[in-house]
């Protein structure tokens, strides 16, 4: 089963330029791997830059690539928090993040599995973000921060992309069964032989279905 | 009082009323707490105006923003104690985001370098 | 169709960390993109490395992650020059650079597509590779090099890798397609720690 919520294209047209960062999900603990969040983040937005010939001695150029490059670098460090703390940790589906380039604009992707506790309050969360005037939901987001000190801060870091950055949300939740999520680690041809034969005498009560998020963020430039 | 590690800094100056802000700062919610302390130390010595250095906040996340934002929020409700930002129009989360915080208090005043 | 030479294996379920990157074959020129092998090649080896607790008290582990650190960064580049230079742009597929990590190893691998006019080449330069002593191959490449002013030799690189690193190597050519035919070559370095 898929459901789609605000501007997300399915099927994006081929890019010409892709990166494609395929992450393992949690065995070391979160604290651990936060840092290689921004590592990450900066590094797609690095290589991004490449595809932006400046010129050096023109500062209109040189002032637009830092302008791109910081944006990129804040929303994949935003998108990857999120799918870092919500990839729930008993699954093995891994962490994707896509940067995806086209002439007049780009495209981040990010998904993971998420837990089906947190599925409705998510999902109620993008219909306030995309019926709710930014300006309000942004003042009532830190109020309630302020009264919960354990509140999670994914709101803001969604809000800020559509406000601050003038980028266009969209999500995908999608319903796949465990073992489809285990076949996604690309396997060599013997393995994706023995894979699918395990496949077909595994019992269909072994299979557990789960949730897998995709943010899609689109950023003209 | 000053809270400093090979990330960031932030640092206090009573003469002055400035804290200044340095450094990357994308912690994960919870570790801004030892900060949120420094800031509400800082308001509860209640000087007339506070300055915020954040020239050389290279890059703040959106927990970040929370915090700051909550402080903020603090101060307009509190009414005694005006807010000076200097900011750097060079660093894209600055450019981008320092606006809100106005929203959340009106009088707050930016300078630009 | 499927050849293995040298020491390869396909990964295991073991492997507790993981990082994969595709990039795009692309429309821009090797030349402009060159950077973004290094640029990539850092990252893998910053990102594996958040995965040694190090302990900071303890100069020998942090000269140990600092040396692990260098070496992954060096194979990694090295790996990514070699796939960029030798793949085959003409088919839409991507070149792709992963890291898995183990207990007490790591591998590092990239595949991409490899034209048919020079498979033959890079089979018998992995046997010279897997069967010659490494100082005389070594010498062998540089006057190689030396007659071939395009300096396109790929040999230098994996040589160092298994003369200074220590790395055990193994290359699976994989045809994924008969017409016309299109290889994917999968070359392995396996570090231990």
């Amino acid at each position: 089963m898929v459901q789609i919520f605000g501007e997300c294209n399915n099927d994006p047209l081929k890019s010409q330029e892709y990166l494609r960062l395929r992450f393992s999900p949690s065995s070391a603990p979160l604290q651990l791997r936060w840092r290689n969040n921004g590592l990450s983040a900066d590094f797609l937005a690095d290589y991004l830059i490449t595809f932006f010939p400046s010129e050096e001695n023109d500062p209109q150029s040189c002032e637009k690539e830092a302008e791109l490059k910081g944006a990129v670098s804040y929303i994949a460090n935003e998108l990857l928090e999120n799918a870092m703390k919500f990839n729930g940790s008993t699954s093995n589906v891994p962490i994707k993040l896509e940067l995806m380039l086209y002439s007049d604009h780009l495209i981040l992707c990010v998904s993971n599995h998420l837990p089906s506790e947190n599925i409705a309050g998510f999902q109620s969360f993008i219909h306030e973000l995309l019926n709710t005037e930014p300006q309000d939901l942004y003042v009532r987001q830190i109020e309630r921060a302020d009264q919960d000190d354990n509140m999670t801060t994914s709101g803001l870091g969604l809000l800020t992309m559509i406000d601050d950055y003038n980028a266009k949300l969209g999500w995908k939740f999608e319903s796949i069964l465990q073992e489809k999520a285990d076949n996604i680690i690309q396997k060599g041809f013997i393995s994706r032989f023995l894979n699918k034969i395990a496949s077909l005498v595994s019992s269909q009560s072994q299979r557990a279905k789960l949730t897998v998020v995709t943010t899609m963020v689109q950023l003209s430039i | 009082m000053e809270i400093i590690t090979e990330e960031y800094s932030i640092k206090y100056d009573v003469a002055t009323a400035t804290i200044t802000w340095q450094g990357i700062m994308r912690l994960n919610g919870k570790e801004y707490a030892p900060l949120t302390t420094l800031l509400n130390d800082v308001m509860a010595q209640e000087p007339t105006q506070i300055t915020f250095n954040l020239q050389g906040l290279k890059a703040l996340n959106s927990s970040g923003i929370t915090m700051l934002g909550r402080f903020v929020f603090g101060l307009q409700k509190k009414k005694t104690i005006q807010l000076l930002m200097q900011g750097s129009k060079d660093i894209a989360w600055q450019k981008k985001s320092v606006k809100n915080f106005q929203r959340l208090m009106p009088k707050l005043q930016f300078e630009w370098a | 169709m499927l050849e293995i030479f040298g020491d390869f294996h396909e990964e295991q379920d073991e492997s507790k960390e993981f990082l994969m990157i595709g990039f795009s074959p692309g429309s821009t020129s090797l030349q402009q993109r060159w950077r973004n092998n290094g640029l990539s090649a850092d990252f893998l080896a910053d990102y594996m490395i958040t995965f040694f607790p190090s302990d900071e008290n303890d100069p020998s582990t942090l000269e140990r992650e600092e040396e692990l650190k260098g070496a992954v960064a060096y194979i990694a580049n090295e790996l990514l020059e070699n796939a960029m230079k030798f793949n085959d742009f003409s088919f839409e597929s991507h070149v792709s650079l992963q890291v898995h990590l183990y207990t007490d190893h790591l591998t590092l691998m990239v595949s991409n597509n490899l034209p048919i006019e020079n498979v033959l080449g890079f089979k018998s330069f992995i046997h010279e590779l897997l069967n010659t002593p490494s100082d005389e191959l070594y010498i062998r490449q540089i006057e190689r090099a030396d007659d071939d002013e395009s300096g396109t030799t790929s040999g230098l690189g994996l040589l160092t890798m298994i003369d200074d690193y220590n790395a055990k190597l193994g290359w699976k050519f994989e045809t994924i397609q008969q017409h016309p035919e299109i290889i994917v070559v999968t070359t392995m370095v396996q570090l231990s720690f």
